[in-house]
């Protein structure tokens, strides 16, 4: 499994995860290049189909940063994100998505450290997790394979 | 005749008479045993095709339009609620809606008569607890308890919530029920086993979208499915299409959801869509303490928010 390169489709807000993902940048913070990243004006405008598409295309994983609660640039956004979030994140389970696949996390702008850890632990969990395999929409030929 | 049918008539033909509103929502008799067709009476004379029975399933919050004046309604506990949350929804007006509540002791479900009756039934009456069913060969009587749906057996609010009069005195509500035990069954599965679970459980959905045409809460202009540019999910009945189209409602349903069962008795294909709906139902009452439909006070769970919401899935 150790040649298994995931890909992981990271939605990061504007105005902090984006940032902090910055700062990781300048700052030289390591963490491996299997992100590919889809920056959002905030983590309430990410709709549970919009994960599910990255999900239907192959990503391995998929991970969602936004602004701590409280600090959001909309004042509120990310609270509505959050609610969105938990049902997204149980539908997901219930219907046989593995847990360690869907990543959620709060980085701010400052915090390039965290954006670094937590982008170190949501690869190493999807990459033990392995290709994903049940989601995957397949095009009628590869169907007929 | 179910004593119900009688007070409909008798309420709804006064209503039209007084000239309070223009139509009367109701049901009439199906063509086949065991159905009722959703009916408007609009005269005091088609009050006479009202009925109520047993099989009086679907929903009639899903035809309230604002368009349609002011409207008399009949509704069960469930479709009061329904009714109550198209309200908060600014979907109607509440003034504009005269709900004729009905205490409900629960529908049957026609694949479980058909089960016990072991052909198909030609004519079915119910008298008292007891459904006689009729086949070719059989009368059988079998208690109405035994032929519930399952959510109306796991009810826990059969009388109406909100109504301008009621049918009848309401009914006894029962507690201490399980609701969520088969949620929790499939929760303690392996998530290959909950993928393998559900793939065989919607491998018969034909996408004809009977669920989704039966729920009062999807009336959204465009649905999701039916958007092309970008196209979120294919048309046809590919797994993970059909996979993603259930999932994806039950989200826009939850917290919205009161168990009418509308969508699942509306499938030909027997799917278990409510399995999703109710996971979802479980999830906003278990982390947010929140029931749809109860007052006019509160917002839908998607709506609104606490600072404290859970959130130790976040990193």
């Amino acid at each position: 499994m150790s040649s298994f390169e995931p890909k992981i489709i990271t939605f990061l807000c504007n105005w902090c995860s984006y940032g902090a993902a910055d700062l990781a940048g300048v700052s030289r913070f390591q963490y491996p290049p299997h992100m590919r990243v889809i920056r959002v004006p905030c983590s309430g405008r990410i709709s549970p189909k919009m994960v599910l598409a990255a999900l239907r295309k192959g990503a391995d994983g998929v991970w969602i940063s936004g602004c701590h609660p409280g600090d959001c640039h909309y004042i509120e956004g990310n609270y509505y994100a959050r609610r969105k979030f938990t049902l997204l994140k149980e539908i997901l389970e219930f219907n046989g998505i593995e847990p360690g696949r869907l990543h959620f996390s709060w980085i701010s702008s400052a915090e390039g450290v965290k954006f670094a850890e937590v982008a170190n632990r949501v690869i190493d969990e999807v990459k033990q997790l392995g290709p994903a395999r049940v989601f995957i929409k397949k095009s009628p030929e590869e169907s007929a394979a | 005749m179910n004593r119900y049918t009688e007070t409909i008539q008798t309420l709804a033909a006064k209503l039209l008479e007084t000239g309070d509103v223009k139509t009367v929502l109701g049901f009439k008799r199906g063509t086949f045993p065991l159905t009722t067709e959703p009916f408007l009476a609009t005269t005091p004379a088609d009050t006479g095709e009202l009925y109520w029975d047993v099989n009086c399933r679907l929903n009639l919050a899903t035809y309230l339009k604002k368009e349609m004046g002011k409207v008399a309604v009949v509704a069960k506990g469930c479709d009061t609620r329904n009714i109550l949350v198209h309200i908060t929804e600014n979907r109607i007006k509440r003034e504009d809606v005269v709900i004729i509540g009905v205490p409900c002791t629960g529908m049957i479900e026609v694949k479980k008569a058909t089960e016990m009756a072991g052909g198909d039934i030609l004519y079915a009456t119910e008298q008292g607890e007891e459904m006689i069913l009729t086949t070719a060969g059989e009368e059988i009587r079998v208690p109405k308890a035994q032929l519930l749906r399952q959510n109306c057996a796991l009810c826990a609010h059969p009388n109406p919530v909100i109504y301008d009069m009621l049918v009848a005195d309401p009914v006894p509500v029962q507690t201490g029920m399980d609701r969520y035990a088969d949620i929790r069954e499939i929760d303690a599965k392996t998530s290959d086993a909950k993928w393998a679970f559900f793939d065989e459980a919607f491998s018969a959905c034909t996408r004809c979208y009977a669920c989704r045409n039966a729920c009062p809460l999807c009336y959204c202009p465009t649905c999701f499915v039916d958007e092309s540019r970008p196209q979120w999910v294919g048309k046809g009945t590919d797994p993970v299409d059909v996979r993603t189209y259930h999932m994806l409602r039950a989200i826009h349903c939850a917290g919205r959801c009161t168990e009418c069962g509308a969508c699942e008795s509306a499938c030909p294909m027997d799917v278990p869509v409510r399995l999703l709906t109710r996971k979802m139902e479980k999830t906003v009452g278990d982390r947010w303490g929140l029931e749809a439909g109860l007052t006019l006070d509160a917002r839908p769970a998607q709506d609104i928010f606490c600072l404290d919401d859970p959130e130790e899935f976040i990193l």
